[in-house]
This record gives structure tokens, sequence and C-alpha cells, in this order.
């Protein structure tokens, strides 16, 4: 009984896969995702017909072969000749699936002439994309608010698979992805260009695809990475090569113009209320996820920052590990991550807040000092 | 050899039995030993479930309701943990010091002293393992394959006693392991060649050597994180010239034979079981046990199939990719062996059967996933998702512990002298059955569909899959209880089993009074 039930689910799997939610492997957008899903939906297939003649003959004997229908037992126990078959048989059948995985296998680790470079590292817990040869890099954080986690606002459309930046690569062309980490590892996982790489601390991984369609392509962090883990979203947009090639243009004045507005700020002071507003939002965005909103941390993991010594009393040691991090644990360089004003803020923020009440107004130029060290 | 013979028959003369606590710590009795490891493992079984419940409510619906990510890790990591090392091995250790003797004619285990030293380090291995969940910043949240750095500089400071956990759970294996060797190897009664011994010692005898290769391996492995975390080396940090993926070939070179060391003795309970109730001898015992032999030794040429994402050179994936197809052919061999056994026997369907019959077809399924799993191209789409998770609860959960459950059904009338209800028998069987395949079965279904595992929290697309999955988390656990209730109940009384309660049962353990008294085969059986 069990046993049809659960081949009658085998069944129908390939067809509930057409079903609204999803129930099986996406085809993908690149010839590899496609060759991919044609290699699994054949094993699928051969499992399923070496399942249906097996537990066919076993079904066949438990009801032909019952004691209760008074059947007496056979006493062979012992064919030379059918165990050889049985040895020999699913050996061709592998031999069958082995060749097309190789093809593909080989396929997809030719990360040569590539047309298109981009540089991929994970850390605690957001990705930062570089383009090679071009000054275009971000950081992509996950863009779903906490209140939707916390199940106190409505949870949107592509809940947990959003991100504030996402990557933008050009369709049609072969686009190299080097992959590597700051601090534990992580995996790149986008399902629709049957992609998945572990970032390495300290090493590089190679990958590519070659995209066929413009779209938006929505994946995850795949390698246990600690606390959120599970919060680290991937979104890749896939743009026609002109489109790509005229944002990537874009993206460098943006650039270029924040750096230089940058500079001319340096000299202007922020009150406490700009700091402080401005310093929540950088914090909650950045620094909460281990340093938790109410700035206790967790205990043995992640430090307080509450009444310690450091933020009461050391401004220097502040600002120095806020910009340049502490190399061999979890907290990162924020340096490279935020702006001088956004950094200004926040370590504001830290000083004043959850009772801290240091006063102390720390400004982009003092900032500024610690990042050109 | 002399000293093991010199003890036993001093315990002989003295047939003291001190009572209470005492009796239990003390005890050198294979037996005895045997219902700790037993009891042991059920009383993990049950903790582990309690995690792997909380892991299932916190995952019925998205967003973060019940427990915090950091404890979410605690849970899946020390689940994974416990259910490997505190329930399924000692289970079969329990199993191994209860029958092994009983199947070749033994009087005991050959060194009993250690035998009791195995067992009692063990509860304090997990006091160590749970108690760390209650300090400060948590027990282990990297997950029970512990990768480096995770591991080492982001762990928390719990780290030390983990690894002090790991090691005393390596030297109880690797002393059970000896101890089945050193039995099998001198103990057997007149007259049992290797060739007789029934096809349970076969799986345990090789999956001793299993134990004695790779639990040293763990150890260092394990070693390797505690000193990379607190005494400054490198081996996995790049910066001092060392590789964090070192750490994943030295873990899986340990990782891939475990899964075979859960997996093997299930393999001979199966086939003590569908003969006895297909009441026609096991077909093809010479392959199944060259089969078991190959399957332990292809054990060792794989394990980079756990690895395929790491970035190995393409050779080396091609090499790890044949490597793993190969087993599925040892792994068919058993698999046909079995339909072939009950091919026009006289099949009925006690409890035991039951729980066999469903390990060989979901164990099938499984088997079917990790040949998919074992196509590189294919691996990089599942691995590290829901179907990774799916396949290895197949083996592990309809696989093993189906096993152990069928031999606890098997051979509970030889231990209590009762037989046990079966009528609730065949509740458990049905609700496990079916719970466990609402379980598992969907879990394929939002793997390829792209959820990663071991996160708290997911997209709304796999929110209806996982409901269900968690529906059937809670059906099984329950169900489990059941089978606690069969035990007791059969401990406690119930119909007398005779000596040989199974019509087509065979071997040594049917020659002795239910229940086996203390001391058996004081004088060594002789097999025709
Ligand atoms: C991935 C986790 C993580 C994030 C995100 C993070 N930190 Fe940290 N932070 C840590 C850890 C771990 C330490 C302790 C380092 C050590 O071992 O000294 C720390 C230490 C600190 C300290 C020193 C505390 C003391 O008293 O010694 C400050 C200040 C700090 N972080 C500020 C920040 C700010 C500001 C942000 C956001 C811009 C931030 N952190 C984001 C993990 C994090
Ligand atoms: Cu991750
Ligand atoms: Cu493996």
């Amino acid at each position: 009984m069990s046993i049809r039930l659960i081949s009658a689910l085998i069944a129908v799997a390939p067809f509930a896969a057409n079903a609204q939610s999803q129930l099986n492997m996406t085809q993908g957008v690149s010839e590899i995702s496609q060759r991919v899903y044609n290699l699994h939906m054949t094993i699928f297939y051969i499992c399923c017909v070496i399942g249906v003649i097996v537990f066919g003959i076993m079904f066949a004997s438990m009801i032909l072969h019952r004691k209760s229908k008074g059947h007496q037992p056979a006493t062979f126990h012992e064919n030379v000749k059918v165990e050889i078959l049985w040895t020999a048989i699913p050996f061709v059948i592998l031999i069958g699936m082995a060749i097309p995985a190789t093809k593909t296998l080989i396929a997809m680790e030719d990360t040569s002439e590539s047309d298109v470079t981009i540089i991929v590292t994970g850390s605690q817990w957001k990705w930062h994309y570089k383009y090679f040869d071009r000054d275009v890099e971000f950081f992509s954080l996950l863009a779903t608010p906490q209140e939707q986690i916390n199940n106190r606002l409505q949870k949107g459309e592509n809940y947990l698979l959003e991100v504030d930046r996402p990557l933008v690569i050009p369709t049609d062309r072969k686009v190299r992805f080097l992959i590597t980490s700051d601090d534990v590892i992580h995996a790149w996982w986008v399902p629709d260009f049957a992609i998945k790489k572990d970032a390495n601390p300290g090493f590089i991984n190679e990958i590519w695809t070659k995209v066929e369609t413009p779209g938006v392509y929505r994946g995850q962090c795949a390698e246990l990475c600690g606390k959120d883990h599970g919060f680290m979203p991937i979104v890749v947009i896939a743009k026609e090569p002109d489109e790509f090639e005229s944002w990537l243009d874009e993206q460098e004045v943006i650039a270029r113009e924040a750096k230089a507005e940058e500079q001319r700020l340096l000299a202007l002071s922020m009150s406490k209320e700009e700091l402080m507003s401005l310093g929540e939002s950088v914090y909650l965005g950045n620094c909460a996820a281990c340093h938790q909103p109410n700035g206790e941390g967790i205990p043995g993991v992640f430090p307080s920052l509450k009444g310690t010594d450091m933020v009461l009393n050391d401004r220097d040691a502040h600002i120095d590990i806020v910009v340049n991090g502490k190399k061999g644990t979890a907290m990162q360089a924020f340096g490279a991550q935020l702006s001088l004003r956004e950094l200004a803020a926040v370590i504001t923020y830290e000083r004043n807040a959850w009772g801290n009440n240091t006063g102390d107004l720390v400004q982009a130029a003092d900032v500024n000092q610690f990042v050109n060290r | 050899m002399s000293t093991a013979a010199g003890e036993m028959t001093h315990h002989d003369h003295h047939h003291h039995a001190p009572s209470g606590l005492t009796r239990w710590f003390f005890t050198t009795n294979h037996k005895e030993i045997g219902s700790l490891y037993l009891w042991f493992s059920f009383i993990m079984f049950l903790v582990g479930g309690s995690m792997a419940m909380v892991i299932r409510a916190e995952l019925f619906q998205p967003g973060l309701q019940l427990v915090e990510p950091h404890f979410f890790n605690q849970m899946t990591t020390v689940h994974g943990l416990v259910m490997v090392f505190g329930a399924v091995m000692p289970a079969f250790v329990g199993l191994a010091n209860w029958m092994i003797p009983l199947m070749i004619g033994a009087p005991d285990m050959a060194l009993p002293r250690m035998n009791n030293w195995s067992f009692w380090i063990l509860p304090f291995a997990f006091m160590i393992l749970l108690g760390s969940l209650f300090m400060e910043g948590g027990g282990p949240a990297f997950g029970w394959t512990f990768y480096a750095p995770l591991s080492t500089s982001y762990s928390p400071d719990s780290t030390a006693l983990f690894v002090f956990s790991i090691h005393i759970m390596g030297i109880s294996s690797i002393m059970g392991a000896i101890n089945v060797i050193v039995t099998v190897m001198n103990m057997r009664a007149p007259g049992m060649t290797y060739m007789k011994m029934p096809m349970f010692v076969w799986t345990w005898l090789i999956t001793a050597f299993l134990l004695i290769a790779v639990m040293p391996v763990l150890a260092c492995a394990a070693t390797m994180v505690l000193t990379d975390k607190y005494f400054g080396t490198s081996f996995f940090d790049a910066a001092g010239g060392g590789d964090p993926v070192l750490f994943q070939h030295i873990f899986w070179f340990f990782g891939h034979p475990e899964v075979y060391i859960m997996i093997l003795p299930s393999f001979g309970i199966v086939s003590a079981i569908i003969p006895a109730f297909s009441r026609k001898k096991l077909f093809g015992y010479s392959s199944m046990v060259y089969a078991t032999g190959a399957i332990a030794g292809l054990s060792f040429l794989v394990w980079a199939h756990h690895m395929f994402t790491t970035g190995m050179p393409v050779g080396a994936e091609i090499f790890f990719m044949y490597a793993t197809m190969l087993i599925s052919i040892p792994t068919g061999v058993k698999v046909f062996n079995w339909v072939a056994t009950m091919w026009r026997g006289a099949i009925s369907f006690e409890t035991p059967m039951l729980f066999a019959i469903a390990f060989v077809v979901l164990f099938t399924i499984g088997g079917f996933s990790g040949l998919m799993l074992a196509m590189t191209p294919a691996d990089f789409q599942y691995h590290d998702s829901y179907f990774v998770v799916a396949h290895f609860h197949y083996v592990l959960v309809s696989g093993a512990v189906f096993s152990i459950m069928a031999a606890a059904y098997y051979w509970l009338p030889k231990w209590t002298g009762h037989m046990y209800d079966e009528t609730l028998g065949r509740w458990h069987f049905w609700c496990s059955l079916i719970s466990v395949n609402v379980l598992f079965f969907p879990m394929h279904f939002v793997g390829l569909a792209g959820m990663p595992r071991r996160i708290p929290d997911y997209a709304l697309q796999f929110a209806d899959i996982n409901k269900i999955v968690s529906y059937g988390a809670f059906a099984f656990g329950l169900s489990q209880l059941i089978f606690l209730w069969v035990v007791i109940k059969c401990a406690r009384g119930g119909e007398r089993a005779p000596m040989k309660p199974w019509e087509g049962a065979e071997g040594l353990e049917w020659t002795i009074p239910s229940p086996a008294p203390l001391h058996t085969f004081e004088t060594p059986p002789e097999v025709k």
C-alpha cells in the first residue's frame, strides 16, 4: 500500500511540476541550466523505471507469495547467472548516465574567453560586487524590512529574496564570476543560471554564465555562514548588452560624483539630530544583525555596545574598529562599506543611544583621518 | 585473549548480581550493556527528535515566530549530532552487544570491561554537548559538519566543549568497534566459519573496521579546529597559510564512511528479517558479503562528492562522480537480493517484516536521490538544498532508524521473554510510515524549487510545502511514543515468548530460552 502511494507520488511529480507552486528544478535561462535540467530529468526517469520494476516485482511477490494464501516457500537461494546480470545491467545504465553528465560538467567548468568579469565577495551577511576593470562596486544587502520578518507587517511578494542593490549583468555575453569571501564560507547560488559556487575566504573560485533572456533572477546563499545565513539573498538583473553598457557608465559617473561630493562635505559639520537619525538607520541596516537593535549584542557571540569602555571612553578606538574592523573576528571593516557621513553618524549614534549619552559628536572629518591611515 | 577468557571464567564463578544503580554501573555483561546502549539511544532519539520539532515548528510558516536564528542554528547542529552519535550509532552498538555473542555462540563480548567503559563515557559526552547549549553564547551553531572557519574564528565560546564531546564519542565508538572485531575473530563457536556467520555479524565486522579507520580522522579534524580556535594554529585559515577546504576534505574522509557505518548494520538486520518472514533462505549470501565489502572499500574513495561546489579541478570532480556512481552497483545487488529472497517465499507481515519491507523501499528511494546527487552538474543545483535534506533523511530515518525498529520488534521476544503487542506494533508502523513520507517526501520538491537548507525563514513560494512537512514531522514525532509504549508494555509482561517465536527465523540466538538468561553459551554450541 505504502509503496503504491509513494510510486503514485513519484509518478505525479513531473506533472505537478507544472502547477502553481514550483515543485521541480527550474529550466533556467542559460543553455547550461537547460542541460542541467535535462540531465536531472533523465536520471529522474531512469530511477523511476528502475523503481517501478524492482518495487513491482517486490509487490507482486508480496501479493502472490504470501503465507496466508497458503503459498509454499521455494528453496532456491543462489543463481550466478542472474546475479551477474543484475550487476552488469546497472553498470551499463551508469555509463549511459555518465556520458552526458561528463560533457555538461566540462562545459560548465570552462571559464575561458569571458566578456565580462565580476568579483563576488561574500561576508556576513551581504554580497559585494565589483566589475573588473571598471570603477563600479557595491554591496548588496537584504531589503526585506525587519517588520515583515517579525510578522508585524504583511510580507511582500519577494519576501527574503529582495536586495537594496541588485547585480546587473548583460545577456548574450559570457559573464565570469570570481567568487571569494571575507570571513566564513558562503555559497553563491542562482538556480536560474545553474550556478552554485562556494565563496572560500582566501581563495578564488571561478564560474560563468551566459544568460539568454533579460529579467530578474533571484537566489540565496547556500552555505551555512552563521546567524543570518537565511537572510543574504542574491538578485541579478540581466539587461540587453547595450543597456548594460550604459548602466555601467552611469554607475561610474554616480560613483565619481559621490566621491567628490563626500570630499566637498568634509568640512561641513552635521547637527546632533542629523547624525542621530542617519546613525540610527545605518545602525539598523548594518550593525543590528550582530549587535542587536538594542545595542546589547548576543552574549558570548557578539559584544554589547551598551556602556562598554570603548564606547563610553575611547573615541579613537571606537572609530578605528568601525572603520578598519578587527581581523579574525566577525567585526568587519566598514570603511569601505559606508560613506564618511554614514560612518560618522553611526559612531555618534552608538555613543549616544541606549543610555550611552556621552554627548560626543563624531564628524565626517574625524572619520576621514582613520580612513586614510 | 587469555586475559579476556580468564575474566569470563571469573565472572561465571560468582554469579553476583549487585542490585540497583551499581548493577548497571559496574555491569560487564553484554546483554545488560546492550540494553543500556539501546535505552540510551532511545532517549537520545527523543532528545534529538524534540529539537527537530522545534525546527519544524519554526519552519511551519514564513517569518520568525518561535526562536532566534542563532538558536535555530544550534538546534539544527545539535539535532544532527545527537541523532548521528547519540541515537543511531549507539543503537547499532547496543544491537551488536546483545546479538553478536548470541549469533556466533560466544559467552560474552571479548573485552567486557572495555565494553562497560565504552558505554559509560557516552552519557558524559552528551551531558557536555547538551550542557553547552546553556552556556553564554549558546552551544555549537555551525552545523553538525562544523566547517571551518565558522567553527573556529567565528564560533561561540562553547566550541571547546563541543570538541571534547566529539572526542569522547569517538573513543567510545573505537572501543566498541575493537570489541566487535576481537569478539568476532576469536570467539566464534566451533564450526562457525566466516562464511557461515549471519549477515548482521558480517556487516558489523566490516562496520567496525570502518569505525576504527575513520573515527581518528574525525578526532583529528576536531582537534585541528580546537587548536585553530584557541592555540593560534592556521590549519584552516588562509591568512596563516592554511585552507578552509582542507577541513572539508578531512571531515568528509570521515563523513562518507560514517554514512555507511550507519547503514551497513541495517543491511545485516534486514538480511535476517526478510528471510525469516519469507520462510526462505537469504538469496545470494556470498554476494551479500562481497557487496558489503565493496561498499566499505568504495566508501573511502568518494568523500569529495559532498564538496563539488568547493571549486575542485574538473578531473577530480569527474573521478568522484564516477566513484560515487559505482557504489550504486553493490547497493543495487543488495536490494535485488532482498527482493529475490522474498520471491516465491511464504511471506507473512508481522511488524518486523513491515519495517523491513518499508526499509527496502524507502532506503532505495534514498539511494535513487543519492544517485541523482552523484551527477556533478545536477548536484550544483541540489547541493545544500532541501533535496539533500530529503535524501539523507530517507536513508537515515526511513533507512537506518526503520531497520533499528525492525530489529527491536524482531528480537524483543528474545530480550524480554514476552511477545510485544502486535496490534500496537502495526499502529506504530503505519503511523510512522505515512508520517515519515509526509515529512520527507515533499522536501524533495522545495529543494528542487530552490530552498536552501539550514535556514530559519524562507520565501513565500515555499510556504505550502513547509506546512505539510511540519505536519508530517509532528505526526512522526508522536508516532514514536507508540513505540515507547510497546517496548515498556512488552518489558513488563505479555504473552510468553517461546524459544523461537518466528517460524522462519534462523540462527543460534533462537536456540536459547526466551528471555535469554544472563549467561549463555557458557559451553560453546557445535555448528554443523
Ligand atoms: C557580522 C557581525 C557584526 C556586524 C555586522 C557588526 N559588528 Fe561590530 N563587532 C562584532 C564582533 C564579533 C565584535 C567583537 C570583536 C572582538 O573580538 O573584539 C564587534 C565589536 C565592535 C565594537 C567594539 C566593541 C567593544 O566595546 O570592544 C564596536 C564599537 C562595533 N563592533 C561597532 C559596530 C558597528 C558600528 C557596526 C555597523 C556599522 C558593527 N559593529 C557591525 C560583530 C559585528
Ligand atoms: Cu550563508
Ligand atoms: Cu558521502
